[in-house]
């Protein structure tokens, strides 16, 4: 794929250095003069010196022909417009943008920014992941699979504490992979008993994912 | 009108002084306290200090109630970004955004933005100058004419 990236901060530099790695045909477009310098010196003519806003720069970069076009500077509103000229004078087909504040989503998703990634809202989703309140977390989708991996910790409250998996009844599609217990990792049977605080990995068709809930009485 | 102004420096301030004076009800945005030293001493309107593209600096400002809105800053992706925000998010009226790069300005025109650029507007004024006559040289041929 042929990715041009607007923006040589931290972001920008890792992500050129990683897509090169991974084959990719990578372009990175800095502006300011002495951090061009200190990164072509790494990272040779993958980068080139100029505003991603231009058009004339866009259009010497060849934005005609990029799959992809991704905005990652410290201003929202540069990586609306690299992505909004990318996207109407180069017809690119997606545009990624950075979101320094979270809230800026709702206006990228209305002007037509295909995807935005926002670290404080990424970083936000972590915490609450490792906040005890929230009981239920999604880990992953195997999309060919069809289903869900998550996790679940039993609560206090939950009804089957001290039961085996055996007498507990689990929604069909679903598998209980692992359960961790005081940081140890237990590889469950039917006469595995279920204690409090235990941490449950499962896969879980989406149509099931109710069930588990309430089979295990988590909440969230 | 409710008018909100975004920039408050030369463009900003005056456009903001006038229709002050015109009797509008005026606000202005500026990331500085000092932009705002350009307003008139007698200026009625009210000044907000912060970031233009911040939906909620812009509440307080008035965008929802505002008929009009205007950004003047000095960059064009901040008055690009703020204008689609009165206009997509606020639904305000009658909203013009000053651009200075030429292509992007009429990128946005396409898009459906009133815009205007002063580096074509300017550059045209400038070159009509240029290529008209001096004052005093039409001036000495129609006295030959007489």
């Amino acid at each position: 794929m042929y990715i041009i990236i607007g923006g040589g901060g931290d972001i920008g530099y890792y992500l050129t250095k990683t897509l090169l790695n991974q084959g990719h045909e990578v372009l990175l477009l800095e502006k300011d003069a002495a951090r061009y310098q200190a990164l072509s010196e790494e990272l040779g003519e993958a980068v080139v010196r100029g505003d991603a806003c231009e058009a004339r720069v866009m259009e010497d970069a060849g934005a005609k022909r990029a799959d992809v076009v991704i905005a990652v500077t410290g201003e929202d509103d540069d990586n609306l417009v690299i992505c909004q000229m990318a996207k109407r004078r180069f017809n690119v087909n997606r545009t990624i943008a950075r979101l320094n504040n979270p809230k800026h989503e709702k206006i990228f998703q209305k002007l037509g920014i295909d995807i935005t990634v926002s670290p404080t809202k990424a970083i936000l989703s972590l915490i609450e992941a490792e906040i005890p309140t929230t009981r239920f977390v999604p880990l992953m989708k195997l999309r060919r699979a069809g289903l869900d991996f998550v996790e679940l910790r039993i609560p206090a409250e939950s009804p089957t504490i001290g039961k085996t998996l055996r007498e507990i009844n689990l929604p069909r599609n679903s598998n209980l992979a692992l359960i961790v217990r005081n940081n140890q990792p237990i590889i469950p049977n039917a006469e595995t008993v279920i204690q409090e605080d235990d941490e449950i990995f499962a896969l879980v068709s989406p149509e099931g994912e109710d069930a588990i809930r309430k089979a295990f009485g988590a909440l969230g | 009108m409710k008018i909100v102004i975004l920039g408050c420096g030369r463009v900003g301030a005056t456009l903001a002084n006038m229709m002050d004076r015109a009797g509008h009800q005026v606000s202005v945005i500026d990331y500085s306290s000092e932009a705002f030293q350009r307003l008139d001493p007698d200026f009625k309107g009210e000044t907000i200090l912060g970031n233009g593209v911040d939906e909620d600096i812009l509440i307080r400002a008035g965008i929802k109630e505002a008929d009009a809105f205007a950004a003047v800053t000095n960059g064009d992706n901040r008055n690009i970004m703020a204008s689609q925000i009165a206009k997509e998010i606020f639904h305000v009226k009658k909203v013009v955004c000053r651009i200075y790069d030429p292509i992007r300005e009429r990128t946005y025109h396409e898009l459906g933005l009133e815009t205007f650029c002063p580096t074509t507007i300017g550059a045209q004024m400038l070159a009509e100058v240029l290529l008209s006559e001096p004052t005093a040289a039409k001036a000495a041929r129609q006295d030959e004419k007489q």
